[in-house]
């Protein structure tokens, strides 16, 4: 009885994306299948250029496939309108940036809040699941900071609270590290692997190896095509960050 | 988002670019405040204009030598020769309708008493002028027969010359000299105000008609019994212009002009300088209306102007909110709510200058303060209304960027 499963968190078959320029056809996704399960930790790898990014972005309904299917939940969201799409993002959805995208001009509660005005919350109740989102990702101290008065670890980490904070589905890094030191991206990654422990499906789009290695199934692009999938045990980042310590 | 967060939001970005959104503003606010203040100030000076109207007397009647209704301005008139006092009597006289007519000759001149010194305007009159202005003695005793026909020499001093000349002390029996021919004061004038025409009527003394045109006033004049108008005042509920067209017979007929030749006196009652006035304050109205048009025409092309750099600016910012849930119809809310607080706000500075603006020219003009709240409300919605219309486009294009594109933005 395999239909009794629940289904697959996210289920991809056939996926395409094309761009057309000019007379130039360029194939960013050429058939993409596979399923993600809900509380997985997904690291996306792959050389640049090779469709992680869009990959991603047809995950987050930033984008729309050319062709193929995306199923959400169970939803297929792959052709929804504008409307539809923004309502997806905002409710199943946490984006990570790699220039964390934070408002300058708002403080950490303020960034926090934001995805919780778009989804149309009383001004309280923003209030208290922000200062409880920022004080999940260590930053109780911080909330009335200008992203200009914070470090750029904790900027992330103020993106992540605001990527937590409507209890998404699926959070959704593209290189969340690639602006950050290798301490800083321990932290990171530390936290990351924490999220997933309480039970966040993670699927981090990263270059380097290291950060891999605390995911515990590892997906490679080449030429928008899935060339392997593998599972691994995930290395503990706690661990790795105590061994950093240690070594200073 | 709810109205008033996206209001807050639009607050915030507007606070972030203070001076930009302010210069913005510029041309919504010159817009307002013109309507303002120029509803205010019609209002006041025709307010002010309908007082004087009352105070002067609406059944007035001023007959001037000359012909002024001829061929536009003409100069010199007023100083042709063509009225004398006789024909003040025939008006009296012969028109059933006049209830006054009095002849005047007035000039600059000097006024010493004592120390002091003063230049003002006399006026030479006989009795009838008091009942023509309708002005009373407030101090003293006003002429008699005897002294304006023989040409005593005696004087009747206005309360601004009162002021200049004696201070607070009572003037009756003191000796003035009017250009050195001496003059007993007999009585003060009771205040009369601004005149229409912003002069002080009460910078004046009254002397007989006789004595100010022999001995003050008329020295040069040709004719020796020549007067500068007649003031005719017409009886209560009699026709104005039955009686204009029966002294413009009678004094045509004294004057011996032909038919098909042209008056050489003018008429001139108070509607129609009213009428004048109005003519004028309306060309003001119609200039001050252009340029509030044209500022909120341009005021709204630069918050256009403003809103699309502003998009561009934040086109990442765009993109942000749109990956974290924000619906192509909230950014465009967002923009056209930024637009219309813009043009709000400067419609507001622009309704507070254009008070102030009414406030001064009430003040500095002495007439009521007339604002019409209807004219504020309608001024805030109309600029409300150039933000909406001025942020829709940009609010549009916004609205309808790919969010990746945008969020790949610098
Ligand atoms: N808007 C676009 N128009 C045309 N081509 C595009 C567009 N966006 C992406 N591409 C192309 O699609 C392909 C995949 O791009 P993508 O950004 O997904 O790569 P990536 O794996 O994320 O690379 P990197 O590791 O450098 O971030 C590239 O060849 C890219 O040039
Ligand atoms: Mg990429």
């Amino acid at each position: 009885m395999a239909d009794l499963a629940p289904p697959a968190l996210i289920a991809v078959e056939n996926l395409e994306r094309v761009y057309q320029m000019g007379d130039e056809r360029v194939v960013a996704l050429a058939g993409v299948t596979t399923q993600i399960q809900q509380g997985s930790f997904v690291a996306v790898m792959g050389p640049s250029g090779s469709g992680k990014s869009t990959f991603m972005n047809v995950l987050g309904c930033l984008d729309q496939p050319s062709a193929g299917s995306y199923r959400l939940k169970g939803v297929e969201v792959g052709q929804l309108p504008a409307t539809e799409l923004a309502r997806t993002r905002n409710r199943e959805i946490g984006f990570v940036f790699q220039q964390f995208n934070l408002l300058q001009r708002v403080d950490a509660l303020g960034n926090v809040e934001l995805p919780m005005l778009y989804a149309g919350l009383p001004k309280r109740e923003r209030r208290t699941r922000a200062e409880a989102a920022l004080a999940r990702v260590g930053l109780g101290d911080r909330m009335r900071h200008l992203p200009l008065q914070l470090s750029g670890g904790q900027q992330q980490r103020v993106a992540i609270a605001r990527a937590l904070v409507n209890q998404p589905a699926c959070l959704l890094a593209d290189e969340p590290t690639g602006a950050l030191d290798s301490r800083t991206s321990l932290d990171i990654m530390a936290l990351f692997q924490a999220l997933n422990r309480e039970g966040v499906t993670v699927i981090v789009v990263t270059h380097e190896p290291d950060v891999a290695a605390f995911a515990s199934r590892v997906i490679r692009f080449r030429d928008g095509k899935i060339v392997s999938d593998t599972e691994q045990t995930p290395r503990d980042a706690a661990a790795a960050l105590a061994e950093w310590s240690e070594a200073a | 988002m709810s109205f008033l967060d996206a209001i807050l939001s639009s607050l915030s970005a507007i606070r972030a670019h203070a001076l930009r959104s302010v210069l913005t503003m510029l041309g919504i606010v010159i817009g307002v405040a013109a309507v303002i203040a120029m509803v205010a100030v019609g209002n006041g000076a025709r307010e002010r204009v309908n007082a004087q109207i009352q105070s002067l007397g609406a059944n007035l009647i001023i007959v001037i030598p000359g012909n002024i209704t001829q061929g536009g301005a003409r100069l010199g008139t007023g100083n042709a020769s063509t009225l004398t006092d006789a024909d003040a009597l025939a008006l009296k006289t012969e028109i059933g309708s006049v209830q006054a007519a009095a002849p005047l000759v007035r000039g600059g001149v000097q006024v010493v008493s004592g120390g002091q010194n003063w230049a003002t305007s006399a006026i030479g009159v006989d009795l009838d002028y008091f009942v023509a202005r309708d002005w009373a003695v407030e101090r003293g005793r006003e002429f008699s027969d005897e002294e304006t026909r023989r040409g005593g020499q005696v004087a009747l001093i206005g309360q601004t010359v009162l002021r200049e000349l004696f201070g607070g002390n009572d003037p009756v029996g003191a000796q003035i000299r009017v250009r050195n021919v001496p003059f007993e004061v007999i009585g003060v004038m009771s205040p009369k105000g601004q005149s229409m025409f912003g002069q002080d009527q009460d910078d004046v003394i009254l002397l007989p008609l006789q004595t100010a045109r022999q001995r003050v006033v008329g020295t040069n004049r040709a004719k020796n019994r020549s007067v500068n108008q007649i003031m005719v005042k017409i009886k209560e509920g009699e026709d104005l212009s039955a009686a204009e067209e029966e002294m413009k017979r009678l004094l045509r007929q004294r004057h011996r002009i032909q038919d098909g030749r042209d008056d050489d006196f003018s008429l001139r009652n108070m509607a129609e300088i009213q009428a004048t006035r109005e003519e004028s304050a309306r060309t003001m109205a119609m200039l001050l209306l252009s340029v509030a048009a044209v500022s909120l025409v341009v005021g709204g092309i630069g918050i256009m102007n403003i809103m699309l750099v502003s998009v561009t600016e934040r086109t990442k910012e765009i993109g942000l909110r749109m990956a974290v849930g924000a619906r192509p119809l909230d950014v465009m809310g967002q923009f056209l709510i930024e637009a219309t607080t813009i043009a709000l706000i400067g419609g507001m500075i622009g309704i507070g200058i254009g008070i102030g603006i009414a406030i001064i020219t009430a003040m500095k003009a002495g007439w009521p303060l007339l604002i019409d709240p209807l004219v504020v409300v309608t001024a805030f919605v109309f600029s409300g209304l150039v933000g909406i219309v001025s942020g829709f486009y940009p609010a549009f294009r916004a609205a309808r960027l790919d969010p990746v594109e945008a969020l790949r933005a610098a």
